[in-house]
């Protein structure tokens, strides 16, 4: 297919796209308007389990087990990168030396913000169920707080302090440990991720019974997986090179070329 | 009516498309893909929007009448965002293979096919 061709037939779609979302758009309900049927059944919802972060009560106790999928999504793409960014063929693995000039303020700051955003993430994290924030956002945070160390120019203490062994099984143990909640609601309560625990006062720290737990391992499994992911790729960028080839007289036969060549 | 917000929506996920259409490098590509996505997220809270709605964080201040903007959307669109790293990640990943294997990254390039 031709550039000219492929053009026609984007311009194509996207008008056929284009008019029927506009024919869409138009049956649909008042923009802003006040009705919504879902909320108004999800607030009775989060109301009757006393949860006051409404999103939190969504995901991790009226649609449990569809997080629990989300989460499985985020695993096995993390299992994906990890083992389509291995050293392959024809490739080794290099020490990374510390060169390079770091600024003093920006060492600075890391030592400033290092802590700093620790503490954000594990405040996001414990109070998922009463502010905004919970697992998803406070994982997130967490990792990005750990690779502050890198932008201080310290690929070896981020190595040092980022053990990648545990983060594998952390990532695990997080889904283990989402499932595992939701089995103690079959076995405990009515249903699959039924919400077990006394649920207390709205808006108190311990409140919301479950929820509190699903954040804590939803936390654990995006921490370590963005870690991991992040790992493979500064590994792939860092420390992985491909090898010279010692005789250029002989070609050596490798699969890919015969595969290119078929 | 108001259809500024879903016009936004559909106009972010339609450049996001024409992006990968014309694209010449695979990693614009997996970027121009996100984009795409990301028109889904205001299509998402768009359609869970209220005028005078408050965030539905309940507590002293909003209570059990007080209008609150869609919450299952927004925990949907949350789901969207998780989706969406996942993909681009694993689509980097690919990039990154293909790269190795073939030296080029120009979709226009990769077009014969293997097996």
């Amino acid at each position: 297919m031709t550039r000219r061709i492929r053009l026609i037939v984007l311009g194509l779609g996207i008008v056929a796209f284009a008019v029927s979302m506009a024919l869409a758009f138009t049956g649909m309900p008042q923009f802003g308007g006040d009705l919504h049927a879902y909320r108004d059944a999800a607030v009775a919802a989060t109301y009757a389990h006393d949860t006051a972060n409404a999103v939190s009560s969504i995901n991790f106790d009226q649609r449990g087990f569809d997080t629990f999928g989300e989460e499985t999504i985020l695993f096995c793409a993390v299992i994906g990168v990890a083992a389509l960014l291995r050293p392959v063929y024809r490739e080794r693995r290099r020490e990374v030396s510390e060169a390079g000039h770091v600024l003093e303020s920006t060492n600075l700051l890391v030592y400033f913000l290092f802590p700093l955003t620790v503490v954000l993430a594990v405040n996001v994290l414990a109070h998922g169920a009463v502010t905004p924030g919970g697992g998803f956002q406070g994982g997130v945070i967490l990792s990005t707080g750990i690779h502050l160390l890198y932008v201080g120019g310290r690929y070896s203490l981020l190595r040092k302090l980022r053990p990648l062994a545990w983060f594998h099984q952390g990532e695990a143990l997080g889904v283990v440990l989402f499932g595992a909640l939701g089995i103690t609601g079959a076995a405990l309560g009515s249903a699959l991720f039924a919400n077990v625990i006394p649920q207390g006062q709205l808006g108190d720290f311990i409140s919301s019974g479950t929820v509190p737990l699903f954040n804590i391992a939803v936390g654990m499994t995006v921490c370590s997986s963005v870690i991991v992911l992040l790992a493979s790729f500064l590994d792939q960028a860092l420390a992985i090179r491909a090898e010279r080839v010692s005789d250029p007289g002989r070609t050596p036969r490798s699969g890919y070329e015969e595969g290119s060549a078929s | 009516m108001n259809y500024y917000a879903y016009f936004v929506a559909v106009s972010i996920m339609l450049l996001g498309v024409a992006g990968i259409a014309t694209s010449r490098n695979l990693v614009h590509t997996v970027v121009c893909l996100s984009v795409a996505q990301s028109g889904t997220y205001v299509l998402l809270v768009a359609v869970g929007f209220q005028y005078g709605g408050v965030a539905p964080i309940f507590g002293a201040q909003v209570g059990k009448t007080t209008p609150v903007v869609d919450p299952v959307v927004q925990a949907l669109t949350l789901t969207d965002i998780v989706v969406s790293a996942a993909v681009t990640s694993m689509l980097l990943a690919l990039v990154i293979q293909i790269a190795k294997r073939h030296q080029a990254i120009d979709p226009d390039r990769l077009g014969r096919l293997e097996g």
